[in-house]
């Protein structure tokens, strides 16, 4: 018997087309190439200056998300943009794949989303592929047992010329979360934990695989939300084993094989799992049933603790300075000063689960006077799906807005901002220095937390509205994702 | 690609805050150009501008003359967050062409390989002592692994080989990875059956 592999080994060995040696490093195919318009450019124009096409256009998937607008076209059908530049920049991805023969999702499209929200919605992305995108949350994808990872400019142009990659195998981490979640505690709440326990640059130099009772027990969009913040931990990639959950989730999407094919890729995809036995460069558990909603409480998304705890004492002049920025102070709680802004949305949590989680907090109630909310699906999928199910009506009428698909705050590049002091509870991946608008103040949280925080205007445990809102009893009962049946 | 890299003898600069993130280095708003050059002028902008655009003669990315520190020293997980090349193109632009840190992010990292600016890691010790140091001349010796200061001993640094040597030579990589153009046909032939769409 051959020596016990991993998930992430087995996925790595199907892709090598050279291996790695000390002077070397490893040529790694990609199965599949995701686009947008902010870190392909450039590579763009290094491969037309090199006389080089798209090798193979078949694998390249664009779509338009980071600097787009979020408010829809007037009446003479021009975009909202925030500058000249950025329209320029949207145009030049559109040129680039006129010339180039890649299918774009762009403006006209019904398929037009967030990049890591578009992919596995469509079947793109499937178990055993390599994904690769210029963003450091493609990791996001290794939630169906892919290897997917963020790349610099620089190797969009080589995947784009050569459909390959130099790479260095990262080492193994990894992380088992155990037990049952706790009702009301979501695939962000995990992730903010799992990143608390690791630190910031904690994966540094690791593809982390997540296992365990609480991970299995996650759905495909929960799993998503826990891999897309691997890069927080500064890992390279998250993946998960595909299982019967994943195999239900992509059947009948669009670019999934059909009838026999699809048993059979499901059959192979479900030898992906990691042997027993097989070995990993380190090991990290965490007790799944202890987790409670969670926040952030600094300027790095492992500055999280469960909501209601007192901020820790700073432990270094870093640590100072991010809660001088957040106005915080140590020993008190978060959850007393008053939010100005909340999110909802992103590649981490602009799904659908995530709005409905949002909704199930909001039917009936109003967000508190003087908070903006922003709710801005993550693609024109979940768009089309969250305005079938009514989400839209109950968003509007709990007093936010109602945008159309794109980043929107969580890069803060098209518009959408947060003002300078302002605090927001946002659903995104990261709570930087100004990532939200210079000067803004971000705590990162689940869906259901943001919604139940913009009702009382401070942040809150959302378990608070939840226990008297019918739904979440049924939901819980039936095991299914919040909210899920009758929304 | 750029020069060739193989020693570089600068003052440096410190700034010895943990966990300076891309977003820091170059904000996300500047980020919808099309070219490469002139995000020197945007790097670390909100440490260097306030609000209304105008400089803020504090901070000390205002005062120093990049020509003449073009080494970065900074606090522990430099560069993490994203994947924007913008980062080490800022930080090119601006003047530096080597950062020293106790940990540098992994994309960063690859992401300034493959544009002539050096990441180089050191431990503790050394860089407390050049934190404590911060005008005092540093030579990187790309070619020989080496750190050198004043009269302390000559600390030795890695580079990934194959990064190391494109540096040497001034080459970008993607000619390399073209030679294996033969070797992907056959992989494509034998291992990809399954089209993407
Ligand atoms: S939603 Fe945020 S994290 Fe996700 S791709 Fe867009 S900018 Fe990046």
């Amino acid at each position: 018997m051959s020596r016990p592999e991993t998930l992430f080994d087995k996925v790595w060995n199907r892709h090598q087309v050279a291996a790695e040696t000390p002077a070397t490093p490893g040529v790694l195919y990609v199965d599949l190439h995701l686009v947008h318009e902010v870190t392909s450019p450039q590579a763009f124009s290094d491969i037309e200056a090199r006389g080089l096409t798209v090798r193979r256009p078949d694998r390249t998937f664009a779509t338009l998300d980071h600097s787009t607008p979020t408010l829809p076209a007037g009446a003479d059908g021009s975009r909202p943009y925030v500058t000249a530049q950025a329209e320029a920049q949207v145009h030049r991805l559109e040129q680039n794949c006129a010339r180039h023969g890649i299918v774009l999702a762009g403006w006209d499209s019904d398929d037009r989303g967030v990049v890591h929200v578009m992919g596995p919605e469509l079947g793109l992305t499937r178990p055993g592929m390599t994904v690769v995108c210029g963003d450091s949350h493609t990791a996001t994808h290794g939630a169906f047992g892919a290897l997917a990872f963020g790349i610099g400019t620089s190797e969009v142009g080589h995947v784009l010329a050569t459909q390959c990659l130099m790479q260095r195998k990262p080492k193994a981490l990894r992380v088992t979360v155990d037990g049952t979640l706790q009702r009301g505690v979501s695939g962000k709440d995990v992730a903010l934990a799992v990143i608390a326990a690791l630190g910031f640059g904690g994966g540094t130099g690791f593809v982390i695989e997540y296992a365990g009772e609480a991970v299995r027990g996650l759905d495909m969009e929960g799993r998503m939300t826990l891999c897309n913040m691997s890069i927080e931990a500064g890992a390279r990639a998250g993946m998960i084993a595909p299982d019967a959950t994943t195999i239900e989730w992509l059947r009948g999407r669009r670019h999934v094989p059909e009838g026999a094919a699809y048993e059979t890729a499901a059959a192979d995809w479900l030898t992906l799992a990691s042997d027993p036995g097989a070995v990993f460069d380190r090991e990290v558990r965490l007790d799944g049933a202890a987790i409670t909603p969670m926040a952030t409480w600094g300027t790095t998304p492992d500055a999280g603790a469960p909501i209601g705890s007192p901020v820790p004492q700073p432990g270094s002049d870093s640590d100072r300075k991010a809660l001088a920025y957040m106005g915080f102070t140590a020993g008190e709680a978060t959850t007393t000063q008053p939010v100005n802004v909340v999110f909802i949305g992103s590649c981490t949590n602009g799904r659908l689960p995530d709005l409905r989680a949002a909704a199930a907090v909001l039917r009936g109630r109003r967000i508190k006077p003087g908070v903006r909310m922003l709710v801005v699906p993550g693609s024109e999928a979940v768009r089309r799906e969250a305005e079938a199910e009514g989400l839209d009506t109950v968003f509007i009428a709990a007093g936010a807005e109602w945008r159309i698909p794109g980043c929107s705050m969580c890069i803060a590049m098209n518009g959408d901002v947060v003002g300078a002091g302002q605090l927001a509870i946002s659903t995104s991946n990261r709570n930087f220095e100004g990532r939200q608008g210079k000067g803004a103040r971000t705590i990162l949280a689940s869906p259901a937390t943001a919604a139940a925080s913009a009702v009382a205007g401070v942040l809150t445990d959302p378990r608070v509205y939840l226990q008297e809102t019918a739904i979440f009893k049924q939901a819980s009962a039936a095991r299914a994702p919040l909210g899920a049946q009758n929304v | 690609m750029s020069d060739p890299f193989k020693v570089l003898t600068s003052r440096t600069l410190v700034l010895s805050q943990t966990n300076i993130d891309t977003d820091q280095i170059i904000p996300a708003r500047f980020l919808t150009t099309t070219s490469r050059e002139g995000l020197g002028v945007h790097a670390f902008h909100d440490w260097r501008y306030e609000t209304d655009g105008t400089p803020r003669p504090e901070a000390v990315l205002n005062r120093i003359d990049p020509s003449e520190q073009r080494i970065l020293v900074a606090g522990a997980n430099f560069g993490c967050g994203s994947s924007r090349e913008h980062a080490p193109w800022a930080l090119l632009d601006y003047g530096f062409r080597a950062v020293i840190s106790t940990g540098i992010a992994d994309i960063f990292t690859s992401n300034a390989l493959k544009n002539g600016l050096l990441p180089v890691e050191v431990d503790a010790a050394t860089w407390e002592d050049l934190a404590a140091n911060p005008d005092q001349p540093v030579t990187l010796d790309l070619e020989a692994g080496e750190l050198r200061r004043g009269n302390h001993a000559a600390v030795p640094f890695t580079v990934e080989p194959f990064a190391r040597q494109c540096l040497l030579d001034g080459v970008d990589p993607l000619g390399w990875l073209q030679k294996h153009l033969a070797a992907i046909e056959a992989f494509e032939h034998q291992s990809v059956s399954e089209p993407v769409a």
